[in-house]
C-alpha cells in the first residue's frame, strides 16, 4: 500500500506528460498547443519535486523540525528555477500567439505556413 | 589587481555580455551614438576575455571556477565535506576553449557588422539588451560544467534567439519563425530537464563530473540519455529534427541569424559532452556512434538536395548549415563509432573527431560570413528572392569578393579551411567506410554547384536600372565580415598550426573522459 | 616554424603553401603561353560573342535567373524532390511529431541495444 502510495506522484506525472504531448500532437489551435505545453511544464516541475523525496527524510524547513533527516532541498531550488523560465517562455509565446491573430487573422497551426519547403 | 582579473575570467566571460546587456536599455536613453559605443565597448570587452581565458585553458591546461566558494578553484577533492556537489561549476577544458574562440570570433565580427547594419531600426536598446543575453547564454553553455546550469544557459538562449528572430515583426512572418524556434526550443529543454531530474534522482548530483564518476548505466540511465541527446540534436539542427532551421534562419536579422548557427554549435557542444564526457564508453559506443553518423549523413544529404531549388538566398544558406552540421555529427560519429577499438581509434578515430571538431569553427566562421553578406545584400537591395537580384558585382565588389571566399571554403576549394577540415573528415570516414566518405563528397559538390548558382544570380550579369541606387555597405559592416574572412584564409593556409595548437588539444580533452572527471574530483 | 608545418591527415598531407606555389607556377605558366600568342587575334570580327550564329540578346535577357539555372538538375530528380518538398509542410504541429517520433525511435534503439 504504501509502494502504491509513493508511486501515486509518478503516475500523475506520466498522465499529465501524456496529456500535454496528446494536446500538443492533435490539437490544431494555438492556444490550446500551448496550453499542452504547460502541462508537460507543470508534469517536469512535479517529478522534479517528487524526485527531491527520500524514504524516511523530512521536509527541509527548519521551523518546528522534527527528528530524522532532512531531504536535499536542491530539487526545490531547481523547481523555482524552472518555474521562472516557464513563465516566461510561456508569456513570450503567448504574445507570439496575439502577434500572429492580429497579422493572419488565424491562430489555426495549418493556416500558420507560411515558411515551408 | 591583474590575477584577481585573470582568477576570474570565467565568471566574467558570462557576466559582462549580462550587465552590457541589461544596461543597455538605461544606456540606450542617452543616444544612439553613446548606446552604440556601449555595444562595441561590451563587444571588446567580451572578445578580450573570451580570448584570455582560451589562451589561459590551452596553455595551462583546464580552468575550473566555483561561484560562491571561499576560493574560487576550489574542487571537490579537496573539499571532501561537498558529498553532494550540488555547487554551480564553471569547468572549461580544451573543447570548452574551442568552442569559446569559436563565439569570440562570431561576437566581434557580428557586434561591428549590427552597429552599422541595425542603425536605421527602431527599438534598439531592447534589440542589443537580447543580443548580449543570446551571447551569454552560448558562453555560459560552452563553460558550464553543471548539468542543470548547461539547461539554464539552453534556455536563456532559446528565449533570447526566439525573441530576436520575432523581433523585427515582417508581417507576422518573423513571429511565425519565433514561435516555431521558442515551442520546439521549450520542449527540447523540458525533455533536457526531465534527465536531469533523473540523474539526480539516482546520483544526488548535477555536477556533470561527478555525475559520470557514479554513472551505472541503468535502464533508467539510458531513458536519460534520450532524453539528452535528442533535444541536442534536435537543436543543433540535424535531419529529420531541422524544419525550424530554414525557417528561423530566413526570418531573424542576419546578424542574429549569423549567431544563432553559434548558438547551434553550443547545443552541438552539448551533444558531444554528454556522449563523450558524461556517458563516455560506457553506452554501446557502436549503436550511438551510427546513431550520429546516420543523422550526419541525412542532414548532409537532405540539406544539400533541399538546397538546390530555393528562391530565398538566406533560406538556401539556411538548408546549407543543415548539410554542414551533418558533416560534424558524421565526422564524431565515426569517432564515437571506433571510441572501444584502441587501434581504429588511434588510425582513424582520432582524425574523423579532430576534422569534425576543426569544421565546427571553419563552418561557423564561413556561414557566419555568407549570412552576412546576405545581409548586406538585404540592406541595400531589399529583397532576398534569387530571381529578383543581380549584377550586384558591379556595386558591391568588396561583398562580392567576401561572398567568394565563404563560398568557396564552404565548398571545400584550396586554399581557404573549409578545405582542410573537409579533407580530414573525408580521409578518417574512408578508413571507416568508403561509401560514407563518397556521399560526403558528392555533398561537397552539390554544396559548391549550388553556390555557383548564387553568385551567378547575386553578382553576375549586366547592371540592372532598379539596382542603379545600390552602393557598397557601410564601412563597420565590412569589418565586421573582414574578421570572419580572415580567419577564413589564415585558417586555410596554415592549418596545422590551429590543428596542433587548437584542436588536437580539444580532441584529448573530448576523449578523455577520466581526466575530466578528476579536474573536478581530484586524482583518480 | 610551427606555423608552415604540413597537415596530417588519416591517410595523407596537406600543404596549402605547396598547394599557393603550384598554383602561382601554373598561372604563370598560363600568362606565358597566353604571350605568345597572335596580338591581332583580339581585334576584329573575333572580339564578338558567337552565339552559335544568332544576334547577342539585349542586356535584359541576357542573365539567367537562378531558378532556371539548375532546372535541368531538379527536373531530373523530380522523385526525390516531390517526395521531399511535401515533408516540409510548414506545420508546428508536425515538427513537433517528428522531434516525438526521433525520440521514440532512440528510445527503442537504447533500451534495446
Amino acid at each position: 500500500m504504501t509502494r502504491l502510495f509513493l508511486a501515486l506522484p509518478f503516475v500523475t506525472v506520466v498522465i499529465l506528460i501524456i496529456l500535454g504531448l496528446g494536446a500538443m500532437l492533435f490539437k490544431k489551435n494555438l492556444i490550446k498547443i500551448l496550453l499542452g505545453l504547460s502541462l508537460m511544464e507543470s508534469a517536469v516541475n512535479l517529478l522534479l519535486v517528487v524526485i527531491g523525496y527520500r524514504q524516511d527524510s523530512v521536509a527541509p524547513i527548519f521551523t518546528n523540525v522534527p527528528s530524522g533527516e532532512m531531504a536535499m532541498p536542491t530539487v526545490q531550488a531547481l523547481t523555482l528555477t524552472s518555474i521562472v523560465i516557464g513563465v516566461a517562455t510561456s508569456a513570450m509565446m503567448l504574445s507570439f500567439a496575439m502577434v500572429l491573430y492580429k497579422r493572419y487573422g488565424t491562430v489555426n497551426v495549418l493556416e500558420i505556413r507560411k515558411l515551408k519547403h | 589587481m591583474q590575477t584577481f582579473l585573470i582568477s576570474h575570467l570565467p565568471a566574467l566571460l558570462v557576466a559582462l555580455p549580462l550587465l552590457c546587456g541589461f544596461l543597455m536599455p538605461v544606456i540606450g536613453r542617452a543616444g544612439p551614438r553613446v548606446r552604440n559605443g556601449w555595444v562595441l565597448l561590451g563587444g571588446a570587452l567580451t572578445a578580450i576575455t573570451g580570448l584570455l581565458l582560451a589562451i589561459q585553458v590551452l596553455r595551462f591546461g583546464p580552468v575550473t571556477y566555483v561561484f560562491g566558494a571561499a576560493h574560487t578553484t576550489q574542487t571537490l577533492a579537496e573539499n571532501p565535506a561537498a558529498a553532494f556537489p550540488i555547487r554551480i561549476m564553471f569547468e572549461i577544458d580544451a573543447l570548452g576553449a574551442l568552442m569559446i574562440i569559436n563565439t569570440t570570433l562570431a561576437t566581434l565580427a557580428v557586434i561591428i557588422y549590427s552597429v552599422a547594419a541595425e542603425a536605421k531600426q527602431s527599438g534598439l536598446d531592447m534589440f542589443y539588451a537580447l543580443f548580449y543575453l543570446l551571447i551569454a547564454g552560448v558562453y555560459g553553455m560552452v563553460a558550464t560544467g553543471d548539468l542543470f546550469n548547461f539547461f539554464v544557459f539552453l534556455e536563456i538562449t532559446s528565449l533570447a534567439g526566439a525573441a530576436l528572430v520575432a523581433y523585427r515583426i515582417d508581417r507576422g512572418v518573423a513571429v511565425e519563425a519565433g514561435l516555431k524556434y521558442a515551442l520546439l526550443s521549450t520542449l527540447a529543454a523540458l525533455a533536457v530537464l526531465t534527465a536531469i531530474g533523473i540523474l539526480f534522482g539516482q546520483y544526488n548530483a548535477l555536477n556533470i563530473a561527478a555525475l559520470a564518476s557514479r554513472l551505472q548505466f541503468t535502464p533508467l540511465d539510458k531513458v536519460a540519455l534520450c532524453l539528452l541527446i535528442v533535444p541536442l540534436a534536435m537543436k543543433c539542427g540535424a535531419v529529420p529534427m531541422h524544419f525550424w532551421t530554414p525557417d528561423v534562419y530566413t526570418t531573424a536579422p542576419s546578424s542574429v541569424t549569423a549567431f544563432l548557427v553559434i548558438s547551434s554549435q553550443a547545443s552541438l557542444y552539448g551533444l558531444f559532452r554528454v556522449l563523450f564526457s558524461l556517458y563516455g564508453a560506457m553506452l554501446s559506443w557502436a549503436t550511438f556512434g551510427w546513431f550520429l553518423i546516420i543523422l550526419g549523413v541525412l542532414s548532409a544529404f537532405i540539406g544539400v538536395t533541399m538546397a538546390i531549388p530555393q528562391k530565398d538566398v538566406k533560406r538556401l544558406m539556411a538548408y546549407h548549415a543543415v548539410s554542414q552540421t551533418g558533416y560534424m555529427l558524421l565526422a564524431v560519429g565515426v569517432g564515437l563509432a571506433v571510441l572501444g577499438n584502441a587501434s581504429a581509434l588511434a588510425k582513424f578515430g582520432r582524425a574523423a573527431i579532430a576534422g569534425g571538431l576543426f569544421h565546427i569553427i571553419n563552418y561557423a566562421s564561413c556561414k557566419g560570413l555568407l549570412f552576412l553578406t546576405a545581409g548586406a545584400i538585404f540592406l541595400r537591395t531589399g529583397t532576398r528572392n534569387l530571381n529578383r537580384l543581380g549584377a550586384l558585382g558591379h556595386a558591391m565588389p568588396v561583398t562580392m569578393v567576401l561572398f567568394m571566399i565563404a563560398a568557396l571554403a564552404i565548398a571545400g576549394i584550396p586554399p581557404f579551411n573549409g578545405f582542410a577540415s573537409k579533407l580530414m573528415i573525408y580521409q578518417s570516414v574512408f578508413h571507416f567506410s568508403p561509401l560514407l566518405a563518397i556521399v560526403a563528397m558528392i555533398v561537397s559538390i552539390l554544396t559548391l554547384a549550388s553556390f555557383v548558382k548564387v553568385f551567378q544570380a547575386l553578382f553576375m550579369g549586366p547592371r540592372r536600372p532598379e539596382f542603379a541606387n545600390v552602393r557598397e555597405v557601410p564601412r563597420p559592416m565590412l569589418i565586421g565580415m573582414s574578421v570572419l574572412a580572415a580567419y577564413i584564409v589564415i585558417a586555410g593556409i596554415f592549418p596545422q598550426f590551429f590543428v596542433t595548437r587548437m584542436i588536437a588539444p580539444a580532441v584529448n580533452a573530448l576523449l578523455d573522459r577520466a581526466g575530466y572527471i578528476a579536474t573536478i574530483l581530484g586524482g583518480i | 616554424m610551427a606555423l608552415f608545418q604540413t597537415l596530417k591527415t588519416a591517410a595523407g598531407v596537406w600543404n596549402p603553401l605547396l598547394w599557393l606555389i603550384a598554383l602561382a607556377v601554373a598561372i604563370g605558366i598560363g600568362l606565358y603561353i597566353r604571350s605568345r600568342g597572335r596580338a591581332d587575334s583580339r581585334q576584329g570580327p573575333a572580339r564578338e560573342p558567337f552565339i552559335s550564329g544568332n544576334p547577342e540578346p539585349e542586356n535584359a535577357g541576357a542573365h539567367i535567373p537562378a531558378t532556371n539555372l539548375y532546372w535541368g538538375f531538379t527536373e531530373a530528380l523530380k522523385g526525390w524532390y516531390q517526395k521531399l518538398l511535401p515533408i516540409h509542410t510548414g506545420v508546428l504541429t508536425d515538427y513537433v511529431a517528428w522531434f516525438l517520433g526521433v525520440m521514440a525511435l532512440t528510445f527503442i534503439i537504447a533500451l534495446a541495444g
